[in-house]
């Protein structure tokens, strides 16, 4: 039996205690005296989520796949464990072996949202730690970030040694064999970040300088030393079919948010909406073979047993394959009772034809993402979807037995007018209309039901609309108390439904998002302050985040409200993502043009993503 | 075709409820590729059913459930096939096939034996352990029971079947399921008050050993409702 790292006593006094003992189904236990390299993978967040990563299952399959290597997992303990190991000083520790983290070679750390850069400074101070990278020495952990936000890693430079810009799977070979040689040579902490920057893909944020100019824009962004990149380029996986898949994912013991095998059909997206982070840095677009994929569907149900099967992909209906891959799971379900859950579907004939067929029509309800409520704002963002796409999708499926819609907008938008909002009521009342104008009512069971939500745009690096500016708080409250009176003026008001995001969060992410190094003390100080799972609403506080930030002297209007110039150096220009700077200028030329610019396979628009040379590119 | 299948339930795994546990070997018999019958409709679930709940903290070598499926092979090869994709503190050790209208695990059960054993060989130890027969002498043995709202008097001594000291072990046989349930630690705390001793459940080890049913008057392991093939 495994020896676990917390007491009875401990385990029996928290909420879920399976979040701490690993042993689950499929997880690896290595001999550690026949290893060299100890390696720690970190999800900063409650098990739950973090376990619903697959990023993170992608490199415990990897690593562990390494003879040198033993792979491990941890998570963030939540808020009634935290309380107990600062008390009596236990240090985190990895599942797999419960032993603590501040013994390892290597922490890494996938940061998928800001709000959870206070989790990141738990994990280390409750691992024991140092938390700035310039306090560790050589024989603390490496602690390496990655995932996308590490597409503007600055607002995080103190506390990490490397980040790794771009997709995982390419050079962590590279970085453990000159660990290796560090470990067991006189080679110092810096000497090693030094050979470690010259990897391709790899970033150290303490090897370069900012200087800023006096409106506090940056000057000068570069490397100390004639030896380390100016530029990093991102890692991208070019033989996506060929690249290593978990077929034997590790099965949770309790309910975590992802419960269910997941198949990665594609990576990045042919679209190009202007708001989208994702849709750039993921270019070009990739996808895996259906056969490939058919194997994986099969050897992961056989692993793991689960009963349900997902894809994890930006935009399913782009898969040229769809129709293949979803005949052999319904093959699946009627034989081993395997459920289909479809992500990221386009309604249309042949979504909803699968649909149908997997899920109880009664009970789900079919999504649309117009994103913006009038035409000329959705041209703006090059959301190409038309109201007329919309109608027919839900005339549709109102036609096939649904009665219940979605529909997910954006408020805050570059160049967005009152008339824009109007339109998310009116595009929603419009969709219950089509409904009672076409649906006998003898055939209408139970009631129709539109559900309106509208989030608050955040801009993100390394997008079209990495330069905009973003509304106040106030300004969006106040739009959406506008659009919800729009809602209660409508005929049909007791079909509609409209709700909206909690502002104060959001305002904070869109400082964190294009933030630079002067936020790592703010980051920093909230936490001191006893700030974790800021995601989480109940323990959010928006005064401490305020607090620090006064004190700091940081405008938070700086980073959020300001219109940037196209020519200001931006905190993440070091990054070459690929798609190119002036590609990125001529999107945001042309968004405020309302001018649309066509996706990848209708045709090619130069982005730069090309010189990867494969994918979509070079699709026939 | 309706099986009796009987696991452990050991070690590290007392940390996982008993939910989780249910959902641990829905998925356990899938990767098994064992062909258990399903429930018709949208999401299709496994006609199983679990007995006799066990506590968080408690580990078992007596935990039962009962599936129906559309196809067995032997018992024995069956056994092996969960044991091959189970983590280790999961063990089945058992597996019968139980006659057509036979009761179900949960109804059946109506007793359970258990083995207390204490880490520490201290004064207090051995003070509880000399306390056991006079413990039971008792014709009532009131305890304070708290449900979510209130608090309330039970006399919990009818649902102490046998209890005796071995080894420096407390074993005893307690009703448990439906019609009385008794849980184990309700009997350690109210021996500890007994003996003048300070009730610590993380100084003990409980540890069920055998689930019952009645046949006859005759209490007998749940497993023997069926035969093995
Ligand atoms: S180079 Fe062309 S096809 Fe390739 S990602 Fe860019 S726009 Fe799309």
């Amino acid at each position: 039996m495994r020896k676990l790292a917390l007491s009875d006593q401990i385990l029996m006094q928290i909420e879920k205690p399976a979040r701490y003992i690993g042993g689950e189904y499929n997880s690896v236990i290595k001999d550690k005296s026949k290893v060299d390299v100890r390696f720690c993978m970190c999800f900063p967040d409650v098990y739950e989520i973090g376990m619903s990563h697959l990023g993170i299952q992608i490199l415990y399959d990897m690593f562990n796949q390494r003879e040198d290597t033993w792979c491990e997992r941890v998570y963030s303990p939540w808020p009634d464990l935290d309380k107990i190991m600062r008390e009596k000083r236990i240090p985190l520790f990895a599942l797999e072996s419960q032993e603590p983290l501040k013994g390892f070679d290597f922490l890494g750390i996938t940061i998928q949202y800001e709000m959870c850069y206070t989790n990141i400074l738990q994990v280390l101070d409750l691992a024991q730690i140092p938390v700035r990278s310039r306090d560790r020495k050589k024989g603390d952990p490496i602690i390496i970030g990655g995932g996308p936000c590490t597409y503007n890693p600055e607002p995080l430079a103190d506390f990490f040694d490397i980040f790794y810009i771009g997709e995982g799977e390419t050079v962590y070979g590279d970085l453990i064999e000159l660990y290796k040689q560090y470990k067991h040579s006189d080679m110092t902490k810096r000497q090693f970040l030094i050979s470690a920057s010259q990897i391709p893909g790899l970033y150290v944020p303490e090897l370069y300088d900012v200087c800023y100019n006096e409106d506090g824009t940056i000057h000068d962004f570069g490397p100390k030393y004639m030896e380390v990149p100016e530029k990093i380029v991102k890692q991208v996986v070019m033989e996506l079919s060929d690249v290593c898949y978990p077929d034997k994912p590790v099965v949770p013991f309790i309910k975590v948010t992802q419960d269910r095998a997941v198949l990665e059909i594609m990576r990045g997206c042919i679209r190009g909406c202007r708001f989208c982070q994702a849709g750039m840095i993921y270019r070009p677009t990739r996808s895996k073979n259906v056969e490939i994929l058919q194997h994986y569907a099969e050897s992961m149900l056989t692993n793991t047993g689960q009963e349900e099967v997902t894809f994890s992909s930006l935009s399913s209906s782009d898969y040229t394959s769809l129709p293949e891959l979803t005949d052999c799971l319904l093959e699946k379900m009627e034989h081993q009772h395997v459920n289909i859950s479809l992500p990221s579907l386009r309604i249309d004939a042949f979504s909803l034809n699968v649909m149908q067929k997997i899920q109880d029509i009664k009970k789900s309800s079919l999504t649309f993402a117009p994103e913006a409520g009038t035409q000329r704002l959705r041209d703006v963002i090059n959301k190409g979807l038309t109201k007329e796409d919309i109608f027919q999708g839900a005339l549709e499926a109102f036609q096939g037995g649904w009665n219940k819609v979605k529909l997910y907008f954006m408020m805050g938008l570059p160049t967005e007018t009152y008339e824009d909002i109007a339109g998310i009521a009116d595009i929603s009342e419009e969709i219950s209309e089509l409904y009672f104008a076409n649906i006998p009512k003898e055939d209408r069971d139970g009631r129709v039901t539109v559900t309106a939500s509208a989030s608050y745009f955040v801009p993100k690096p390394f997008t079209p609309f990495q330069w905009a500016s973003m509304i106040t708080p106030e300004e969006f409250t106040k739009r959406a108390y506008y659009v919800k009176d729009r809602f209660r003026q409508k005929k049909n008001h007791k079909s509609l439904k409209f709700s909206y995001h909690e502002a104060d969060i959001t305002i904070l992410e869109g400082l964190l998002a294009r933030g630079d190094r002067r936020l790592c003390d703010v980051i920093y100080d909230v936490y001191q302050a006893g700030q974790i799972f800021d995601a989480w609403n109940e323990y959010f506080k928006k005064e401490i985040w305020e607090e620090a930030l006064k004190k700091h002297r940081i405008e938070i209007g700086f980073y959020t409200y300001r219109t940037r110039k196209t020519d200001e150096i931006l905190p993440w220009d070091f990054i070459d993502i690929g798609v190119s700077r002036e590609f990125l200028v001529k999107e945001w030329e042309r968004a405020q043009k309302g001018i649309v610019t066509p996706n990848c396979r209708q045709k090619c628009s130069g982005c730069g993503a090309a010189k990867f040379g494969g994918g979509v590119c070079f699709e026939a | 075709m309706k099986l009796r299948i009987k696991y452990s339930k050991l070690g590290n795994l007392r940390f996982i409820g008993h939910l989780d546990v249910m959902r641990y070997f829905q998925k356990e018999i899938r990767r098994a590729g064992l062909k258990i019958s399903y429930t018709k409709g949208f999401s299709p679930h496994q006609i199983i059913s679990f007995a006799a709940p066990l506590a968080m903290g408690i580990t078992s070598d007596g935990e039962y459930f009962d599936g129906e499926f559309d196809e067995v092979t032997t018992s024995g090869q069956m056994i092996d096939a969960l044991n091959a994709v189970s983590v280790e503190d999961i063990r089945v050790t058992e597996c019968v096939m139980l006659p057509e209208h036979a009761k179900n695990s949960m109804s059946s059960v109506e007793a359970s034996d258990y083995r207390i054993t204490f880490s520490d060989d201290t004064e207090e130890t051995n003070l509880l352990l000399a306390s056991v027969s006079d413990f039971l002498q008792q014709d009532s043995i009131v305890i304070m029971k708290k449900t979510k709202k209130k608090e309330r008097e039970e006399n919990i001594r009818p649902g102490i079947i046998k209890m005796e000291v071995q080894d420096a072990s407390i074993y005893m046989l307690l009703a448990t399921g439906s019609s009385y349930n008794l849980k184990p630690e309700l009997v350690m705390e109210a021996l500890c008050r007994h003996a003048g001793v300070s009730y610590d459940f993380f100084s003990m080890h409980i540890h069920r050993l055998e689930t019952y049913l009645k046949e006859e008057g005759r209490l007998l392991p749940l497993y023997m409702a069926g035969t093995r093939f």
